[in-house]
C-alpha cells in the first residue's frame, strides 16, 4: 500500500506552506500558465532569459501541497540552468514521477527533487507534480498560451 | 476561517419527518449492494461519493444480466418472440419511470443517455424552436456545467442572452433576485432541483409558480434530486424534468426526460434515424409518435430494463423512508464535521440533500482526497462541473462526502477519522 509519508515528505509540506520565488517578475521576459482543469489549479511561471541561461525564474498561482511545492522546488533547481539543461531535468523529473526511474538508478542529478519519488505511487497526482513544469517548458519555448494538463 | 457550520437544529426539521430511520434497516440495505463488501487498499470500502455515481443493488445487476441471458433483441420492430419480449420490458421500464415521477402518460418519457443528454434535447429542440434573438434563458448560479453549457451554446447559436439569478453565502437562490430577472424575454427557465455542489434543495414549486405567472416553463434538473426526495411532476406542475439512472442506483447510460405532451408534440425531433420515424421517402418523412419521435436508433434497452428495477427497489424501500433516513445521517454528519477545527462548510441551506461539501483550512481539497483515500474513504474533490459556483464563493475547489441510503453513523465516524489524519499530515 503506498504510504502517505512518502507522498507528503516534510521538505514537500515545507514548501507547499512557504513556496520559494513566489512572486510576479517584472523584468520576465518570457511567461507561460499552466492549468489543470480537473482540480482548479493554477500557476503563472515567470522567466527571465540572458540567451539561453535561465538567470531568474518565479512564479505565483493557487493549487495543491503537490503542485505548489514542485513548482517551488522547480524554481530553486532550474535557476542559473541553461534551457537544454532544464529540460533534461524536467525529463529526469517526469519518469521519477511516473514510476520510470529506478530507486537505484542515477537519481542524483534531481537533487531535492529526489523527495518526489513517491508521486509514482499516486498516479492521479502526477499532473500536479509537473503542472509547474510543462509550464516553465512552455515559457521556455516562448509559448504564451496556457497549458493544459488535460 | 470560521468553524461555525449552520446546522440545523432537530427541533427545527420539517414536520414531515416522523420518527425518521424506522422502519428502515441499513444493515439489511447494505447486503443488497455487492461492491461494499469489497475493500479498497486493505480497507472495507467507505463510499461518499454518490453524488457523482451511486453504487448499484443485486436486483439491477441481475436484471441487466437476465436481459443479456434471456431476452435480448431489439425493439419496436419484432416479430419473433424475444423482441415482442424486449419490447414489454422495455415499455415497462418506461411507465416504471412514469409512476415514479408522477407523469400523467408514459408517452411523456423520453429515455435518454442522462440528465445531459435530456437538457442537451430541450435545448436543441424546445429552444431552438422557441428562443430567438434577444431572448433570455433563466438559469441560477448554482448549476452543474450540463445546466449551463446546453442553453450557451443556444444563447448563441440564437443570439439570445444567458441570465443566471443570484444565490446567498449559505448557497440559496435569492427568490426576489429570480422574480425580478422574471420577464417577456425570458422563454425558459432551467434550475436545479438539487445542487450537486452545495445539496441545496431549491423551492422549484414556488419557482415554477413564479415563471408560470408569465407563461414560461421550466426544466427542472433532478440529478440530484431523484436518489434522495420524492417526486411529483404534475404537483410541480414543472414542464421539463430530467434525470440520469446512474444517480439513483441505475446503470450509467440511461436516463429519463420528462416532457408535457403539449411541449413535446409541438417541437421537432431531436436525432434523426431508425424508431424515431412513422415513414420515410427520400421526399419526406413523417416522424413517429410521442415519445418515439425522440428515440432515433436503438435504444439503451438493458439500461432501461435495469433502471426499472432500480426504480422498484427504491420504491420498495419508500422514498420517504429514504429521505427520512438520509436527513437524520446528514444531521450527524453535518454535527460531526462542523466541530472539526478549520473546517468550512460550503452550503449551508435550510433545505439539503445528504450533501456535505468543505474546505479545511487552507489545505487543498485535492490533497484531502487523496489522505482520505488511503483511509479508504473514496469523496470527490474538485469544482463538481460548477465552476461558476466556485467562482461565487471565490475558491478554486471542494472536498465533497456526499451520501446515500447504504451509508451509515460509522461511515461518518470514518470520515471525520480521515479528516483528522488529513490535518495530522498538514500540521
Amino acid at each position: 500500500m503506498p504510504d502517505l509519508r512518502e507522498l507528503y515528505q516534510e521538505v514537500i509540506l515545507e514548501h507547499s506552506k512557504a513556496p520559494r520565488n513566489y512572486c510576479e517578475m517584472e523584468t520576465a521576459n518570457h511567461t507561460a500558465e499552466g492549468y489543470n482543469p480537473l482540480c482548479g489549479d493554477h500557476f503563472t511561471v515567470y522567466l527571465n532569459l540572458d540567451g539561453d541561461s535561465i538567470r531568474d525564474i518565479s512564479f505565483q498561482g493557487s493549487g495543491c501541497a503537490i503542485s505548489t511545492a514542485s513548482a517551488s522546488m522547480m524554481t530553486q533547481s532550474v535557476k542559473g540552468k541553461t534551457r537544454v539543461e532544464a529540460e533534461k531535468l524536467f525529463d529526469q523529473f517526469h519518469k521519477l514521477v511516473t514510476g520510470q526511474s529506478p530507486a537505484n538508478g542515477n537519481r542524483a542529478e534531481l537533487g531535492k527533487l529526489a523527495a518526489f519519488s513517491g508521486v509514482s505511487e499516486f498516479p492521479v497526482r502526477v499532473k500536479c507534480a509537473t503542472l509547474a513544469w510543462h509550464a516553465l517548458h512552455a515559457a521556455m519555448r516562448g509559448k504564451q498560451e496556457t497549458v493544459s494538463t488535460e | 476561517m470560521t468553524t461555525a457550520a449552520k446546522r440545523l437544529p432537530r427541533e427545527s426539521r420539517p414536520a414531515d419527518v416522523r420518527d425518521p430511520g424506522a422502519g428502515f434497516d441499513v444493515e439489511k440495505v447494505r447486503r443488497d449492494f455487492p461492491i461494499l463488501r469489497h475493500r479498497v487498499r486493505g480497507r472495507t470500502l467507505v463510499y461518499l461519493d454518490n453524488a457523482a455515481t451511486s453504487q448499484k443493488p443485486q436486483v439491477v445487476i441481475d436484471a441487466i444480466g437476465r436481459y443479456y441471458e434471456r431476452d435480448n433483441a431489439n425493439i419496436h420492430r419484432g416479430v419473433h418472440f424475444l423482441s415482442e419480449h424486449a419490447t414489454e420490458e422495455y415499455e415497462a421500464a418506461r411507465r416504471k419511470v412514469q409512476s415514479f415521477l408522477n407523469a400523467a402518460d408514459a408517452s411523456e418519457i423520453v429515455f435518454v443517455r442522462g440528465a445531459t443528454e435530456a437538457i442537451n434535447l430541450v435545448a436543441q429542440t424546445y429552444g431552438r424552436t422557441n428562443v430567438h434573438a434577444g431572448d433570455e434563458v433563466l438559469i441560477t448560479a448554482m448549476e452543474h456545467h450540463s445546466n449551463i453549457v446546453p442553453w450557451q451554446i443556444l444563447c448563441e447559436e440564437k443570439g439570445a442572452r444567458l441570465r443566471v439569478a443570484p444565490i446567498s453565502d449559505s448557497g440559496e437562490l435569492l427568490l426576489e433576485d429570480f422574480e425580478n430577472l422574471l420577464g417577456p424575454r425570458t422563454k425558459i427557465v432551467a434550475v436545479a432541483h438539487v445542487s450537486n455542489a452545495l445539496g441545496t434543495i431549491n423551492p422549484v414549486q414556488r419557482i415554477i409558480e413564479m415563471a408560470h405567472r408569465g407563461n414560461i416553463p421550466v426544466l427542472v434538473d433532478g440529478a440530484q434530486a431523484v436518489p434522495h426526495l420524492k417526486v411529483d411532476v404534475q404537483g410541480l406542475d414543472c414542464d421539463f424534468y430530467v434525470f440520469s439512472g446512474h444517480k439513483v442506483y441505475g446503470p450509467t447510460g440511461i436516463g429519463a426526460l420528462y416532457g408535457k405532451s403539449t411541449l413535446l408534440d409541438a417541437v421537432p425531433p431531436y436525432q434523426g434515424g431508425g424508431d424515431m420515424i412513422s415513414s420515410v421517402t427520400f421526399e419526406k418523412t413523417i416522424y413517429n409518435k410521442l415519445p418515439y419521435k425522440f428515440e432515433a436508433g436503438t435504444p439503451h434497452v438493458a439500461g432501461a430494463i435495469g433502471l426499472g428495477a432500480a426504480i422498484e427497489y427504491v420504491n420498495d424501500l419508500g422514498a420517504d423512508n429514504i429521505a427520512g433516513y438520509e436527513r437524520e445521517l446528514l444531521a450527524f454528519a453535518t454535527e460531526a464535521v462542523s466541530v472539526i477545527p478549520g473546517i468550512r462548510l460550503i452550503g449551508t441551506a435550510k433545505e439539503k440533500a445528504a450533501v456535505l461539501s468543505f474546505l479545511l483550512d487552507s489545505i487543498h481539497p485535492h490533497d484531502i482526497g487523496t489522505i482520505l483515500d488511503q483511509e479508504g474513504v473514496a469523496i470527490r474533490t474538485g469544482h463538481h462541473c460548477a465552476q461558476p459556483l466556485m467562482q461565487r464563493f471565490g475558491i478554486a475547489a471542494t472536498a465533497r462526502a456526499s451520501f446515500a441510503l447504504y451509508n451509515t453513523r460509522e461511515e461518518v465516524d470514518a470520515l471525520v477519522e480521515g479528516i483528522q489524519k488529513v490535518r495530522e499530515v498538514f500540521s
